[in-house]
């Protein structure tokens, strides 16, 4: 039995960790709130630059389209970019976007072919590293800027597009955790180059050609998708960036209040030890009195 | 008589408007857009996107960089990847 003052000391540490879990919890709720206000401006971008994609991709094919549309023509290495988060105390996510690589790499090794890793964020490095430590390219570090933007999207597109005109890979998949709800992230798989045809979002160039009168292009169509892949590619980039803010304030928002709940459950137990050990202190005392006031 | 623009960065929607005329500086030189201009599409050089309001009107200039003009049947869209002032 711990002595009363041990549980004291107990009370109040955990009350000063519950202090800390609930100002973090708080700072992530408002956090959520502008990480999903960003991720919701960057929208109207993203489906627009989708839409021209379409349309343009259906009017040039084959051997003319660009190489980061037509690929390289092998698909032998595969390098997977895996986003992460800088920060932790936010419960299972960067495990989940780590086993959910992990995964990926599994099977394409068992595939036979050849896997790099490409790491955005501080938090995937050490699991990765355990597993796959000579398979790993690069780490990006986004640790230093506060919110990170278009600026880091476009670093990190500029360096894989080189990396991919160098021949250093064939694929490129990019593995980002998509905020569903302050509960739910789920990691995503999405292949970023070569970029895929978008024959989903082939509405977007129909609706072009219902418009009657043929589109004009210039300089040509080549030319502005050649210009195009890229940003496509920075885009994808920059929604997986906020997504991952999303979720990791999301993550954290939920850990956290789980750990303050817990907290609170530990304090209570232990208050009722507490109570309940004063009282027999109490009790062994009045009977010592008494017994004491008889014997004379 | 307006032409609809819209203005769209990665970051935000800057801009989403119905105005009388919008100059674009394209790669291959600068052109404005009326209202009822034929389906276009055009890259664009880093410059000046000069927004009148309304015929005649001063013109509302917003610097921009690494970006791309379209104009259909719903107006004018310039997606552009930064944008100034």
């Amino acid at each position: 039995m711990a002595s009363l003052k041990e549980l004291k000391g107990r009370i109040n540490s955990v009350k000063s960790t519950q202090k800390i879990t609930k100002a973090k919890q708080m700072v992530a709720a408002a956090k959520l709130r502008r990480a999903q206000a960003r991720a919701e401006e960057a929208r109207p971008y993203a489906e627009r630059l989708a839409d021209v994609m379409a349309s343009l991709a259906s009017k040039v094919a084959g051997d003319s389209a660009p190489m980061l549309f037509r690929g390289t023509g092998s698909d032998q290495r595969h390098l997977l970019v895996v986003v992460n988060t800088d920060k932790g105390l936010c419960g299972g996510l960067n495990a989940n976007i780590v086993k959910a690589a992990k995964a990926k790499a599994k099977e394409l090794i068992a595939a036979g072919k050849d896997v790099q890793f490409y790491l955005v964020g501080k938090k995937g490095r050490a699991p990765i590293k355990r597993d796959y430590a000579d398979r790993i390219e690069k780490h990006f570090d986004t640790s230093d800027v506060r919110t990170p933007g278009f600026d880091e999207a476009e670093a990190i597109g500029k360096d894989l597009i080189e990396r991919f005109e160098k021949g250093e890979f064939d694929v490129a998949h990019l593995v980002y955790p998509v905020f569903q709800s302050a509960l739910v992230q789920a990691p995503t798989i999405d292949q970023l180059i070569p970029v895929p045809s978008p024959e989903e979002t082939a509405e977007g160039g129909k609706a072009k050609t219902v418009g009657g009168a043929v589109v004009d292009y210039e300089p040509d169509e080549e030319a502005i998708l050649e210009e195009l892949l890229p940003r496509y590619v920075r885009t994808q980039l920059f929604a997986a960036l906020l997504e991952r803010e999303a979720s990791e304030q999301g993550a954290s928002m939920t850990a956290m209040d789980n750990a303050t709940r817990n907290a609170g459950d530990l304090i209570k137990d232990l208050t009722i030890q507490y109570n309940r050990s004063r009282q027999a202190a109490i009790t062994t005392e009045l009977i010592e009195i008494i017994a004491g006031a008889e014997a004379l | 008589m307006a032409l609809h623009f819209e203005l769209v960065t990665p970051a935000k929607l800057v801009r989403s408007e119905d105005v009388h005329m919008v100059v674009v500086p394209g790669t291959e030189g600068e052109f404005g857009v009326l209202e009822g201009h034929a389906p276009f599409m055009s890259t664009i050089r880093d410059g000046e996107v000069k927004i009148y309001a309304r015929d005649g009107a001063t013109p509302e200039t917003i610097m921009v960089r690494g970006g791309f003009a379209e104009v259909g049947d719903k107006g004018l869209t310039v997606l552009a990847e930064h944008v100034e002032g």
